[in-house]
């Protein structure tokens, strides 16, 4: 590969690399505000500007070409007093914000004013005024005053969501983001420009003055909203999700997620309905009993029936380890009526991330094994067996059967036992004779298997009442490390739940013994031992990006 | 076992002792017409002057709106981690609001970063010492307790501008 040289350091570089991308890909990073890897180069801000050997002035790194034998110096005197006189001229119209603005902490502006700002400024004139708290669109704040017109906005709109719906308005000092009249910036994607703006201008209004950054610890997630699994970070104070950012992954999806994804998939995990505790029902009513007896006595239960008239339900939302565990234990017990039901919304997908199926682990729960075993039932089949009073038991994870539809609510009625796995009360919840409380996808570790096949690590962020933050190695906020049961701050609710695999294998040490597991990490050692796609791998292989699961072609037909 | 011999023996009129009562009487009897220091606290009380750092306090305008905008920035920079803030959105031209402002008083030590920190002059100490509790939980002050008109401030304030770049 061709070489350059950025302050004494050979680069190598590919032909039609810009030097900031070829000194970044070297560890080299070079100011910049309106250049973002992912979108078109506009060359607006001026603050990458370098030096050059044998140039006659001053480049911006963001639209010149590295050449062979270029030699580019990114720190010296020339180049810093450019970028000094940039900040200077990017900050005369700059309010001074940063203690209402969302973004102080992460704000780009802030950390180079920090680093090549001058710390006072010569300008005596009045600031300009502009608008300030502007909707945008149904999810976005806009403030005039803040922004610095570097066009990435717009640029991601028109490029990666595809919907020109955002423009610049007048010129000069007066110049300001707008949407098209008549628009209202109401892509599926819009939330991605809150990420990517530079500095404070566009906030989120779901998250806004939630929390200042530095008080939430994130940690690395997937996103369950539909079966691309776009990689996450979830950031958590007082053990509560605030709010969900996109993290890149150019295997699944380059450096964005969708609003629905964003907005939706996370409010459950410390909604009020949360299912805090086992329930059993006693005379007709659920009430809260013991882990133990209510183990106790599904087993006893579950062996009054044939193994015909059981059939168990896994579920798309649960991990592969939960479902590979409830279809060992179905299968422990000569169980061959096990399903999970599809979610799928025709029609509701695009060419950029959002998928038809609604799950993040259809993939994956059929890999492992839940579907029916030789002859046993499929979904709908249980469903109309049960009609007819053919199954009289019936095991679900993490599945609200009953709200799918009003039929579906009338045949759980007639089962003779229905046990429940769910994180949330809901209808199917209300007609159990066993409710187990599981954990969300947030305070579990697993895996699941997107729609192309690519296996993905969800950790736990948010801590049940058996967890323990530094205990379990899990991230901590400075919070975290230092507060104690007296501090308010630290008192946020923690309910008492588990995970449905670690459920399942202590009901199945009291039916047969067959399965103990104490450990996520164990079921998945188990998964990899026996099922051929999952060979070879552990958590680690998996890592934090995930791993494409050598699938058969046979089976990748979707 | 040996009688120890002592490092210094006493002379004859430091054995009698009379001699050092008499000095110690003398002490007594000249502190008696010097001006007196202690005070008879509750009944007088100790007013400090405006260098004293007593407890935290938030300063309220005169429209009783509270100055701080709940950045967070007192409560980051608080060395033990004393107090804690939940911001809010208002109609105001400020924007945000603290929606909740707590100080556990029990973490406090009186450090005053907070006040040098807040980029609105919103929190301050004040001259007050007396921090009375029986629990945990009184000993954390929420925003009625912590909230104080500006004019019982202006000393502080005062000095502030004063010694403060
Ligand atoms: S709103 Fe943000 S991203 Fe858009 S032009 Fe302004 S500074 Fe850039
Ligand atoms: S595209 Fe799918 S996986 Fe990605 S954020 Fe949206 S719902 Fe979540
Ligand atoms: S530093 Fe000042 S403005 Fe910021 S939260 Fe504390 S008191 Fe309020
Ligand atoms: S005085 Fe010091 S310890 Fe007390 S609240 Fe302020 S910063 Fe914290
Ligand atoms: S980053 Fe190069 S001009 Fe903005």
């Amino acid at each position: 590969m061709p070489i350059f040289i950025v302050d004494g350091h050979q680069v190598e570089f590919k032909p039609g690399q810009t030097i900031i991308e070829a000194s970044r890909n070297a560890g080299i990073s070079i100011p910049h505000f309106c250049w973002h890897p992912k979108l078109s180069i506009s060359g607006n801000c001026r603050i990458c500007l370098v030096e050059v050997e044998k140039m006659p002035k001053l480049v911006i790194a963001c639209s010149t070409y590295a050449s062979e034998g270029m030699v580019v110096h990114t720190k010296s005197e020339k180049t810093i007093d450019a970028r000094n006189a940039v900040m200077e001229f990017i900050l005369i119209n700059h309010p001074l914000d940063c203690p209402i603005c969302d973004e102080a902490g992460e704000c780009k502006l802030q950390e180079y004013a920090y680093s090549h700002g001058k710390g006072e400024s010569r300008f005596e004139e009045i600031k300009n005024r502009k608008e300030k708290r502007v909707q945008l669109g149904p999810h976005i704040k806009f403030d005039g005053e803040r922004c610095i017109s570097c066009s990435r906005c717009i640029r991601f709109s028109d490029e990666i969501a595809h919907a020109n719906q955002l423009t610049f308005r007048n010129r000069g000092d007066k110049v300001t983001v707008t949407t098209f009249p008549g628009e209202l910036f109401d892509n599926p994607y819009t939330l991605n420009t809150v990420d990517i703006c530079p500095v404070g201008a566009l906030t989120n209004n779901d998250f806004r003055f939630k929390s200042r950054v530095w008080e939430m610890s994130s940690t690395d997630s997937i996103c369950i909203g539909c079966s691309r699994g776009c990689n996450t970070e979830m950031w958590v104070r007082n053990n509560e999700i605030l709010r969900l950012t996109p993290r890149k992954n150019d295997e699944v999806n380059s450096a964005w997620m969708c609003d629905n994804g964003r907005l939706n998939t996370f409010k459950f995990v410390n909604a009020e309905n949360r299912i805090d505790g086992t329930y059993l029902r006693f005379n007709g009513f659920l009430k809260k009993a013991e882990l133990s007896s209510a183990i106790n006595f599904t087993a006893k239960k579950i062996k009054e029936f044939k193994s015909n008239e059981i059939a168990f339900i896994g579920s798309a939302y649960a991990t592969c380890e939960d479902n590979f565990v409830l279809a060992k234990f179905a299968k422990s017990l000569g169980v061959q009526n096990i399903d999970f039901p599809k979610h799928i919304a025709l029609g509701d997908c695009d060419d950029i991330l959002i998928m038809e199926d609604k799950t993040p682990n259809s993939f994956g729960a059929e890999l492992v094994g839940v579907k029916p075993i030789n002859n046993g039932n499929s979904f709908e089949s249980i469903i109309t067996n049960i009609e007819s009073g053919k199954i009289k038991a019936l095991y679900i994870i993490d599945e609200d059967i009953a709200s799918i539809s009003d039929k579906y609510e009338k045949n759980l009625t007639k089962l003779d036992l229905l046990v429940v796995h769910s994180s949330n009360e809901n209808k199917t919840t209300a007609l159990a004779d066993v409710v187990f409380p599981s954990s969300t996808y947030a305070e579990k570790n697993g895996t699941f298997v997107n729609f192309n096949g690519r296996i993905q690590r969800i950790k736990p962020a948010v801590t049940t009442e058996e967890m323990d933050r530094a205990l379990d190695g899990m991230n901590m906020s400075r919070w975290d490390k230092f507060g104690t049961k007296f501090d308010r701050w630290m008192q946020g609710r923690r309910v008492d739940a588990k995970s449905s695999w670690n459920i399942l294998s202590m009901l199945s040490l009291h039916l047969n013994g067959k399965m103990k597991y104490d450990m996520a990490e164990e079921v998945f050692a188990d998964i990899a031992s026996s099922i051929e796609e999952f060979k070879g791998l552990d958590y680690d292989m998996v890592g934090s990006k995930g791993i494409n699961l050598k699938i058969k072609e046979s089976i990748k037909v979707k | 076992m040996s009688v120890k011999k002592r490092k210094k023996d006493l002379n004859f009129f430091e054995k009698i002792y009379i001699v050092e009562i008499a000095k110690g009487m003398m002490l007594t009897l000249r502190n008696m017409f010097r001006p007196k220091f202690t005070m008879e606290y509750p009944e007088v009380k100790f007013e400090p002057p405006s260098s004293y750092r007593g407890r935290p306090v938030l300063v309220q305008e005169k429209n009783n709106v509270e100055r701080c905008v709940a950045c967070g920035l007192c409560s980051r920079v608080c060395p033990a981690l004393a107090i804690e803030v939940q911001a809010n959105e208002t109609e105001l031209e400020k924007e945000r609001y603290p929606e909740k402002f707590e100080i556990n008083m029990l973490r406090c030590i009186f450090c005053g970063f907070c006040e040098e920190v807040c980029p609105e002059e919103a929190i301050v100490m004040s001259k007050d010492y007396e921090l009375v509790f029986s629990n945990r939980n009184d000993a954390i002050y929420g925003k009625d307790k912590l909230l104080v008109q500006v004019e019982q401030l202006s000393d502080r304030l005062d000095y502030l501008r004063k010694f403060k770049q």
